[in-house]
């Protein structure tokens, strides 16, 4: 019941929303990955972000793609926890540990040694609409222990303007969404988080936006 | 309710198809030629043609509800497209929202019959919404030309595109039987053959630029060209889709010619002035619904008031 949920909210209302309602402009779609184990590192500016991520990839990879979010949001009430975890399929995480030696990123793990695709934010949260913000070091700690997984950073633009945090209302905006080269742990955390933040620049200047204020 | 599709709707349809097949086989032929130049672009334009073409005379030839249905979603993707161009203000995501709203109300009117409501609800109504609204917000920083683009967006993008709209639901005219589907395929045929008339003249001839600051590939060789080719076209046409008369075929014709090189060239100056290429890629090869309907924005109210003065 929730798998066919799942697979009508994203093959045909989550695909209705990204295409007819936005549109998407999509740029090196090629880069993106055909299997898990992988990665998808995007900038994060609403909820709109991971809807149209997972209509990126085709509808036979559904059941292996989830977003990681956060626990203390998504789980806040009994309905949306139901809807985030069945329909949406996150992986929650904690973003504070509450013993000192827990591990945050333990489902995470688990989830890529399945093989799937994950959808990362390491913003952490959607912040103002169309600001790319320092990235936090869990995607660095995450992909130390997992130095094969390749991370594939997506930059969108035009999803904050659509639906900004603390709106209710969705303006249609068409959408641009460059995606990169993947890219591999090297064995440094900051090393790569810098690279991963160059990477995720060198996508942003790739596109002409309006000023929006 | 299907419409019974009129012989020299599907005539001309199978005309648009004769040239369709023609296009593909010579950019085959071109591509075998030369194999060393690369001739994807040109490939990718005349897949879209396909597209395009079968769109809308799925659309238009089948039942007046559908075209209507075509044309809003059409003005949809058009504002849309203009609206993630332009610079917008936060502040007024609430007054975007209602220029999206207004396009099928706008669009009713035209299902409705409403001739009186259709001329003033965008020009009208919209025009003091869209202020009175903004307004309302009350930021009044850049507000002359937040209140300015969007007025234009509107006018341009829903208002007049969707005359094309309006030509399908004109009353019959007694002793004329294509009525408003012919009208509509005979406009958009002409200006879409008027473009790459002016586009094909202007490359073979083209010597003089007209208007360098704006468009620097337009010149007046490819104008004239190509308003004479539509002319010639127009008064071929008509009598097989329009109820005009030879004299009046004339006119129209120079009408489409010229209103639609001002109608591209318009959107080339908006286009420079935000400085892009192309409004954006929902079309292979040809950039975005603006690039393929800049020049609708004209010919298309043109040809409407034309017909409506005279005719209707």
């Amino acid at each position: 019941m929730a798998r066919l949920l799942r697979w009508i909210f994203f093959g045909v209302i989550a695909r209705f929303v990204a295409l007819i309602v936005l549109g998407l402009n999509v740029r090196h779609r090629e880069r993106l990955p055909a299997a898990g184990p992988c990665l998808l590192v995007a900038n994060h500016n609403s909820h709109l972000d991971t809807i149209t991520l997972m209509t990126l990839l085709p509808l036979r990879l559904l059941p292996r793609v989830h977003p990681v979010a956060a626990a203390d949001y998504f789980l806040r009430n009994r309905l949306l926890a139901w809807f985030a975890l069945k329909v949406i399929g996150i992986v929650p995480i904690n973003r504070t540990r509450s013993r000192p030696d827990e591990d945050l990123l333990a489902p995470v793990k688990e989830s890529l040694e399945r093989g799937d695709i994950l959808i990362f934010f390491p913003e952490g949260s959607r912040g103002d609409p169309e600001k790319l913000t320092e990235f936090k070091g869990g995607v660095a700690r995450l992909v130390e222990r997992f130095p094969h997984v390749p991370v594939v950073p997506v930059f969108m633009h035009g999803l904050g303007k659509a639906l900004p945090k603390g709106e209710a209302i969705l303006v249609p905006f068409f959408v641009d969404v460059f995606v990169g080269e993947p890219l591999h742990y090297g064995g440094d955390r900051d090393a790569f988080l810098r690279e991963l933040r160059a990477r995720m620049d060198a996508l942003a200047v790739e596109g002409s936006f309006p000023p929006w204020t | 309710m299907i419409r019974s599709i009129q012989p020299p709707v599907l005539w001309t349809l199978a005309g648009i198809l004769v040239a369709l097949i023609t296009a593909t086989l010579l950019s085959q032929w071109l591509k075998r030629a030369n194999p060393n130049k690369d001739y994807s672009e040109l490939v990718q334009r005349v897949n879209s043609w396909w597209w395009m073409a079968g769109i809308f005379a799925l659309a238009v030839a089948l039942n007046v509800n559908v075209a209507i249905g075509f044309f809003t979603f059409l003005s949809f993707l058009a504002l849309k497209e203009y609206l993630s161009l332009i610079p917008t203000r936060r502040a007024d995501r609430r007054v975007l929202f209602w220029c999206y709203l207004a396009i099928p109300i706008h669009y009713y009117w035209v299902y409705d019959r409403w001739y009186e409501l259709f001329v003033i609800w965008i020009p009208v109504w919209m025009f003091m919404l869209v202020s009175a609204r903004m307004v309302m917000i009350g930021d009044t920083k850049d507000f002359l030309r937040a209140v300015g683009t969007l007025q234009w967006g509107m006018l341009t993008m829903v208002f007049a595109l969707s005359h094309l709209a309006y030509l399908l639901v004109l009353p019959e005219r007694i002793g004329q039987t294509v009525g408003g589907a012919g009208l509509v395929l005979f406009v958009v045929l002409l200006t879409q053959l008027n473009d790459v008339a002016q586009y094909v003249w202007g490359k073979s001839f083209g010597r003089n630029k007209i208007t360098p600051t704006v468009s620097p590939k337009k010149t007046a060789e490819g104008l004239l060209g190509g308003v004479l080719t539509t002319t010639a076209v127009a008064v071929w046409l008509a009598p097989i889709l329009t109820p005009l008369s030879p004299a009046h075929s004339i006119a129209v014709g120079l009408i489409i010619g010229i209103g639609g090189f001002l109608g591209d060239v318009t959107i080339s100056a908006l286009k420079r002035d935000l400085n892009v290429k192309d409004s954006g890629s929902l079309i292979p090869g040809h950039g975005g619904i603006l690039d393929r309907v800049d020049s609708l924005t004209f010919t298309a109210p043109l040809f409407f008031h034309f017909m409506k003065y005279f005719y209707y």
